[in-house]
């Protein structure tokens, strides 16, 4: 197998960022007295970097590596979307980590190393490339989510690394099957097999080779009943670190999953369909019912973040280019509003004290009012209310699921955005609406300038792409294009 | 044809305001009130050039603009108002400005209570402009966030469940419509046309009766809880209860409004087959929550739930003449509409006057006000003749009309309603013999203070409208005659075009489910 310089071309972009992470690495060992602030920076500047060496922006669909990963729009819009999700978490990190006293070079090479896997995930257009980079992008995080090494934290990392060995378990041996059925592991290949051949469709061991990949691919995006790692995970990790994996995680794994299901599984949308739709269902229906039981609202958006998978699924039931790009929207509102609501939370808190408990946000709205203002448009936005991306993303997709006759689906979708109402609007009722009690929880906030920025630059793409979403709505459309 | 964007200009003038105030200290809450004052007040000036320029003898959309906005979906910027939405507009900016005089004594966080504000009227203009779905949607949902905010930080004891409340019973049927709004769209790219949501070209899509059955249903459910109707109305209650002064006002007199309106504009136009056969249903249902309303409203130890449960009352009358379905009926559903925003919001001004004076709203807490504030208790029995349909006062008009329309439509209807009227004015006239007549005998009311000259300035307007609607109707009734002849002919031939219509099994998997869940059951 050789490479060429075209197949170089396409990896540009993770190559950039594998040497921005083996640079913050080298920096902290030679900084001069150990100063090391500028180490996040370094990271940012290497996805900024990545960003303008991306191809596939615009123009016909390429592949690279003998059919190993795309270089098409639709990675391009994924790996902008991941751009975005690094960058934020970097400068979510910076302050909290030093204030946490844990400001090592290897979290900042960690994240950029997950971001690779991530990148690659979504250009992947191999099952074993799809593969590979889940564990690349899923190792790094195993040890992220430990990196606070008390009690809570190594817990996080732990049930994370059992189930997703687990999971990948599963991935792995639905491919071999799907191997054996097919005779190729390519996703284009897949694609051709069962359209050329019908019998193909109806042989157990193609089907139990869908029903694994679905399986492995269900338990990274959180969707019930292979939900069960979420929330210790989501609240045990570091909060920069969680996230990081509800959005970063989930934009990747949704995009394996467009591309396994979308192209390879096409032909079998009557098959998996069906299957989906109860995992939709459940998945939203669970995540908010439970999301509403807690009181902690690190675990309620860890429960949210269920929730929000599911809603993500009506539109991979919808199976339509049209969903698909609804499903890149949301993907991308979800990362901003989700980030933006976990910074607010790292904010309140202080060294060894979370504060995530809900009475700790009893009078904040007031007493600081750019922190209430912020916490209250990423609720609205996750709540799915206009005029923010949350409503448009879910517009989309419900959109789509209407188009291709999912009514009842979408009615069971959208009486779950209304009951995920009432415990967004709960962080908000305890921020305005109760006072402070006499003993403040939080006195000051942990905002530094790199924190108030990622705060601003998630609050305005939330704004920003729930009023003017026409541009971003094209492009989605665009990348779905190529893909199928 | 190009011209002023009125339209824009006071939907966003509030926006504007808003921002502006953001930079003002928070110390200087005169400033701020001052500001928020002229803010509303130049949008209520400039929104009376609609009026002054509204060509009466037009019946389509006045004052259009229209800009592209998600251009792929055919999603774009497009307001305009007409007949219908002339009046509701204006109504909206004229009591804006009497809200904010009436909070002049808000203390708590002026800064944001003003703020809220300023962003709830360019919601609620914004959606009597739309002619848009997805905009109109937007505004819709949008306006939720301020007046949730005005009620759970400004409002009484029980603020919180009340806003919750107000909002999730809110949300549950504005979701219902979104899914029906994405259905029509699919609906009218099937049938061979541009994709759009454009309301007016949605208008000529024919569609199946069963089919627009199940989309009125949506429709309906969404703007039956916000008008309220009964059995959907119990929000109601608690958000005016807890709300604030000028919240209840603005819920009163635009937000409820949103309901009559929607059916208006979209529910009954857009699906007139549904409508019809719906129609009986929603009488039925209408004259009960006439009934059950004033019923309740008498055995209320509160006033401003006495208040609250009236509206539930007149509410009622609105729809009744909505569905009537002549000309009659449905122009008296319209000026109801209005005159309650005065009256009922004029009720809850002075609710508020005497509850900043004594802090309770308890009526067993008065007795004999009228010695000791004569001019208020004028100004309330002013108010509560207009509100019970006092001939030369404002609510009489619309009542007549109401009445008239549903006389010809169905005459039981309009019998039962006809002892609402009856009701009313023995629970308000009940309501006021206990609080200003009788002996003055509680210690703390002796001394109350009478009217001030900030409460004068803000209640003056609205006795002045009262008396205005009532004797000369025809400054307002006229313009929207056009409007509602060509509403009504459009809805008679729209209904015509359609019912020869079959449903190509467009909704089968509505039977499905319904078969799913209840075995044998048969949709129509």
């Amino acid at each position: 197998m050789t490479f060429s310089m075209a197949d170089m071309r396409l990896l540009t972009p993770h190559l950039v960022i594998t040497a921005a992470a083996l640079l913050v690495l080298l920096a902290e060992a030679v900084s001069p007295g150990r100063r090391k602030g500028y180490l996040p920076y370094l990271g940012i500047a290497g996805i900024v970097v990545a960003a303008f060496t991306t191809p596939g922006l615009f123009g016909p669909a390429r592949s690279g590596f003998s059919g190993m990963l795309a270089g098409d729009a639709f990675a391009a819009f994924v790996y902008f979307i991941l751009y975005a999700v690094g960058a934020l978490t970097l400068l979510v990190s910076d302050a909290y980590l030093r204030d946490e006293g844990r400001d090592h070079a290897e979290y900042y090479a960690l994240v950029l190393l997950a971001l690779v896997g991530m990148m690659l995930m979504a250009g992947a257009t191999h099952l074993m490339s799809v593969f590979l980079a889940l564990e690349t992008m899923s190792i790094a995080i195993y040890a992220l989510a430990g990196f606070f090494r008390d009690e809570r934290s190594a817990e996080a990392s732990f049930k994370y690394f059992i189930l997703g060995a687990f999971s990948s378990g599963f991935l792995l041996y639905g491919i071999a099957l799907l191997y054996g059925a097919c005779g190729t592991t390519e996703i284009q290949g897949i694609l051709d097999a069962f359209a050329s051949n019908r019998a193909l469709a109806g042989s157990p061991m193609a089907l139990a080779g869908v029903g694994l990949v679905t399986v492995g691919f269900a338990f990274k995006v959180a969707a019930v009943p292979f939900h069960m790692w979420t929330p210790d995970a989501y609240q045990g990790a570091p909060t920069s670190v969680t996230a990081f994996m509800a959005t970063g995680v989930k934009a990747a794994a949704f995009a394996a999953v467009l591309r396994v299901f979308f192209v390879a599984f096409q032909t079998l949308h009557v098959d998996w369909s069906g299957v989906l739709w109860v995992l939709a269902l459940l998945t939203m229906t669970l995540g908010n019912l439970t999301a509403i039981a807690q009181t902690d609202v690190k675990r309620m958006l860890a429960y949210s973040s269920i929730a929000h998978a599911g809603y993500i699924l009506v539109g991979v039931v919808a199976g339509t280019p049209e969903a698909g790009a609804g499903i890149l929207y949301y993907l991308l509102a979800y990362a901003f509003m989700n980030i933006g609501a976990f910074a607010c939370l790292i904010m309140v808190g202080r060294k060894g004290h979370e504060n995530t408990e809900l009475d700790a946000f009893a009078g904040l709205g007031f007493k600081f009012p750019a922190l209430g203002l912020a916490m209250s448009l990423f609720m609205f936005s996750m709540a799915g209310i206009p005029p923010t991306a949350g409503f448009i993303g879910k517009f989309l997709i419900f959109k789509a699921a209407v188009h291709q006759g999912y009514y009842w689906l979408t009615i069971f979708g959208v009486l779950n955005s209304a009951a995920s109402v009432y415990y967004y609007l709960r962080v908000i009722v305890t921020m305005y609406f109760k006072p402070e009690p006499d003993t403040p929880v939080v006195e000051g906030l942990r905002a530094g300038p790199s924190m108030a920025l990622a705060t601003i630059l998630a609050g305005l793409g939330v704004l920003y792409f729930g009023i003017v979403p026409g541009g971003l709505v094209d492009l989605a459309e665009q990348a779905l294009r190529y893909l199928v | 044809m190009s011209h002023f964007p009125y339209l824009s200009t006071i939907t966003f003038l509030p926006l504007l305001g808003a921002l502006v105030l953001l930079l003002i200290p928070r110390k200087s809450e005169g400033g701020i009130r001052a500001w928020t004052l002229a803010v509303t007040a130049i949008t209520f000036v400039i929104s009376l050039a609609l009026w002054v320029r509204f060509d009466p003898a037009q019946g389509g959309m006045q004052f259009v603009e229209r800009k592209a906005w998600i251009e792929s979906l055919g999603i774009s910027y497009y307001v305009g108002i007409d007949g219908i939405s002339l009046w509701l507009v204006l109504l909206t900016t004229f009591l804006s400005v009497i809200c904010v005089l009436s909070s002049w004594g808000i203390t708590k966080q002026v800064k944001e209570y003003m703020l809220f504000f300023l962003l709830l009227e360019t919601g609620m203009l914004g959606a009597l402009i739309s002619l848009d779905l997805v905009l109109f949607y937007i505004f819709w949902e949008a306006m939720l966030i301020p007046m949730y905010f005005l009620i759970g930080v400004w409002g009484g004891t029980d603020r919180i469940y009340a806003a919750i409340k107000f909002f999730i019973y809110t949300m549950v049927g504005s979701l219902l419509m979104l899914v029906a709004i994405l259905a029509l769209y699919y609906l009218n790219i099937r049938a061979g046309n541009a994709p759009t949501f454009d309301l007016l070209k949605l208008y000529e899509l024919n569609l199946a009766p069963n089919v627009q059955f199940w989309m009125f249903a949506a429709f309906c459910l969404a703007f039956a809880i916000k008008v309220p109707m009964w059995p959907l109305h119990t929000w109601l209650p608690d958000a005016h209860t807890q709300a604030p002064t000028a919240g209840s006002v603005i819920l009163a007199g635009v937000l409820l409004k949103m309901g009559t309106y929607g059916f208006l504009r979209f529910a009954m136009p857009l699906f007139p087959n549904a409508v019809e056969a719906w129609a009986p249903f929603m009488m039925v249902v209408a004259v009960i929550g006439i009934i059950y309303g004033a019923l309740v409203a008498m055995v209320q130890d509160d006033v401003k739930k006495l208040v609250a449960y009236s509206s539930v009352s007149h509410l009622g009358f609105v729809m009744l003449g909505l569905f009537a379905l002549n000309m009659q009926g449905v122009q008296g559903g319209l000026y109801q509409s209005l005159n309650h925003g005065i009256s009922t919001g004029a009720l809850f001004l002075l609710v508020g006057v005497i509850y900043e004076r004594r802090h309770t709203r308890a009526i067993a807490d008065f007795g004999g006000l009228a010695k000791a504030m004569p001019n208020y208790a004028v100004v309330f029995l002013i108010i509560t003749m207009s509100s019970i349909g006092l001939p030369g006062l404002n609510g009489f008009v619309g009542e007549f009309l109401i009445m008239l329309g549903a006389f010809l439509t169905s005459k039981t209807a309009a019998v039962f309603a006809a002892t609402g009227v009856i009701l009313a004015a023995g629970y308000m006239l009940w309501m006021v013999k206990r609080v200003f007549f009788g002996p003055l005998d509680k210690e703390e009311n002796q001394g109350l203070a009478d009217l001030t000259g900030l409460e004068w300035g803000y209640l003056i307007p609205m006795v002045v409208m009262a008396f205005w609607m009532g004797i000369y109707p025809g400054t307002f009734l006229r313009k929207t005659d056009a409007t509602l002849e060509l509403w009504l002919e459009r809805f008679e031939a729209k209904k015509e075009a359609c019912r020869s219509l079959e449903s190509p099994g467009a909704l089968a998997w509505l039977q499905d489910g319904l078969n799913l869940v209840f075995p044998g059951s048969h949709a129509d």
